[in-house]
């Protein structure tokens, strides 16, 4: 056992017990901003879609968030005429056994009363919350744990990056279930990574989801590169790729998932975040956050997130342990960093020690303590338009 | 650890500094020979551990990660100025906009 959990009515586990106070569309945001900000608790989280028009994935998703372990209860934010389809979240919410309450900002009379009503009923659903914890040993067959990079730079692949993939070794040997995901920046890196495919299946769906963030990113005119790599040594696509690569560990890949399928039982999988055929809403992924989001829609309840330029972003859900590669980050930004594995460029630690550490910090967290930017108050969220097909029987273990 | 880079595969035609280095310093590489390193270059990023002339692959961890559009000399800073990816263009914030 490494924590005490939440149990939930589907048998899964969460580390945290979380309000999500959810906007249905961003005419709906500042109300639900407000009920979050007046409701001055570090449990209650602001998420939402931002899109009037319908979107099958953005429905899939906000059902996976709204069900994730680590959410007690929540408010949908509806302004009243968009296109979200709040009935079948709600129901898919109810049915999950968890508080669930909708303000309507039409219905309810305007942005005030609305307000208003959103806080008696955030106040309502946490006590329903609190009565209603089950706790319940945790143990690491429970855990889901992510792993992103943003802000990487030539030391990235060198120290951050193997540290946390030999952390994702250390963990799927516990019995854990880790997912990387960023198949934009695995480009180059789909021989390796069939080898390590369970199945002949598998190491297909590996090569057909690299081929087709290739393709995606081509179309899009840009790959996954932004100014700050450049300016941190990384000079192309295929370096950042096999620095991001390593993230991934040594273990063996048994599933290939897309955002908001649950892994369905431990192991390594590969997220594959590109959306499927011909490119429709833009870039993937637009930022870092996004990311952690569809690793939340897997069930991920802490996202390991390197960084060697500095990210300070945190989440809404689900706890992000920040690891630096750069020593000079570090040292400049120490308040927003858990872990510093820039020591291994200075000689101070190996890799080794490192992944120990981040192991540690993960057993930590999962206890209910909080990471730097949860510390900060970093609660950010973003989900934006895609298209998903459902993934074969073939992706997921025999 | 003394070393200012780091060999990270013994293919590799780059190495990566472990700190800034100085122009003029003299770097040791861990089994070949020392090289100066032409300019200040900044942690994280690469030098070259070899001459390494127009058109030929950069190497690093064991791998290929681009072609080099000049040659440069042992000791040169290796980055957007003198290699290109194999797969698809970088952007800078400098040259965003300019790239076909």
């Amino acid at each position: 056992m490494i924590a005490n959990g939440y149990l939930r009515s589907d048998g899964r586990k969460g580390i945290r017990n979380v309000l999500i106070v959810t906007y249905l569309v961003e005419c709906a945001h500042h109300v639900a901003r407000r009920i979050v900000e007046l409701s001055a608790d570090s449990q209650v989280h602001l998420v939402g879609f931002p899109g009037c028009y319908p979107n099958d994935y953005a429905l899939r998703m906000m059902k996976a968030l709204t069900t994730h372990p680590n959410v007690g209860g929540v408010l949908l934010l509806s302004l009243g005429c968009e296109g979200f389809n709040r009935e079948d979240l709600a129901k898919h919410v109810a049915g999950s056994g968890r508080g669930i309450d909708t303000v309507v900002i039409q219905q309810s009379g305007g942005t005030r009363s609305a307000i208003e009503h959103g806080l008696a009923a955030v106040k309502r659903i946490k006590s329903q919350m609190d009565d209603a914890a089950v706790r319940t040993p945790f143990y690491f067959s429970d855990l889901v744990v992510g792993t992103i990079c943003g802000g990487s730079d030539g030391t990235s692949g060198i120290t951050a990056n193997p540290a946390v993939g030999r952390a994702f070794d250390r963990l799927v040997a516990a019995g854990a279930t880790c997912i990387f995901e960023e198949t934009g920046e695995m480009i180059g890196c789909e021989g390796p990574m069939g080898e390590r495919a369970t199945t002949p299946e598998i190491a297909v769906a590996i090569r057909a989801s690299i081929a087709k963030a290739e393709s995606y990113y081509r179309a899009m005119g840009f790959g996954s590169f932004a100014p700050g790599n450049a300016e941190g040594g990384l000079s192309s696509q295929e370096e950042k790729s096999a620095g991001a690569y390593v993230k991934s560990g040594h273990m063996p890949i048994v599933g290939v998932i897309k955002p908001a399928e649950i892994p369905p039982s431990p192991g390594l999988y590969l997220l594959d975040i590109v959306p499927d055929g011909v490119p429709k809403f833009g870039f993937p992924n637009i930022s870092d956050n996004a990311e952690i989001v569809e690793l939340m829609a897997c069930g991920a309840h802490v996202t390991l997130f390197t960084t060697g330029r500095g990210s300070v972003v945190g989440s809404a859900i689900a706890p992000v342990i920040k690891v630096t590669g750069n020593p000079d980050t570090y040292r400049r930004m120490s308040e927003d960093m858990d872990v510093d594995a820039g020591r291994v460029l200075e000689g101070l630690a190996d890799l080794d020690q490192v992944a120990d550490e981040i192991v540690e910090l993960v057993k930590i967290v999962a206890t209910g303590a909080e990471t730097k930017s949860e510390e900060l108050g970093h609660r950010e969220f973003i989900l934006t338009y895609k298209t998903f097909e459902p993934s074969g029987p073939s992706c997921f273990p025999r | 650890m003394s070393s200012a880079v780091i060999l990270l595969h013994p293919d590799d035609n780059v190495v990566v500094c472990r700190r800034t280095v100085i122009a003029g310093e003299r770097i040791s590489i861990e089994g070949s020979m020392d090289v100066i390193a032409s300019t200040s270059v900044e942690i994280g990023h690469k030098l070259a551990r070899f001459a390494l002339p127009q058109f030929s692959k950069v190497i690093k961890y064991g791998a290929p990660i681009g072609s080099m559009t000049r040659a440069a000399e042992p000791g040169d800073w290796i980055h957007l100025h003198n290699m290109k990816s194999d797969y698809m263009s970088a952007h800078t914030r400098a040259v965003i906009g300019d790239e076909p």
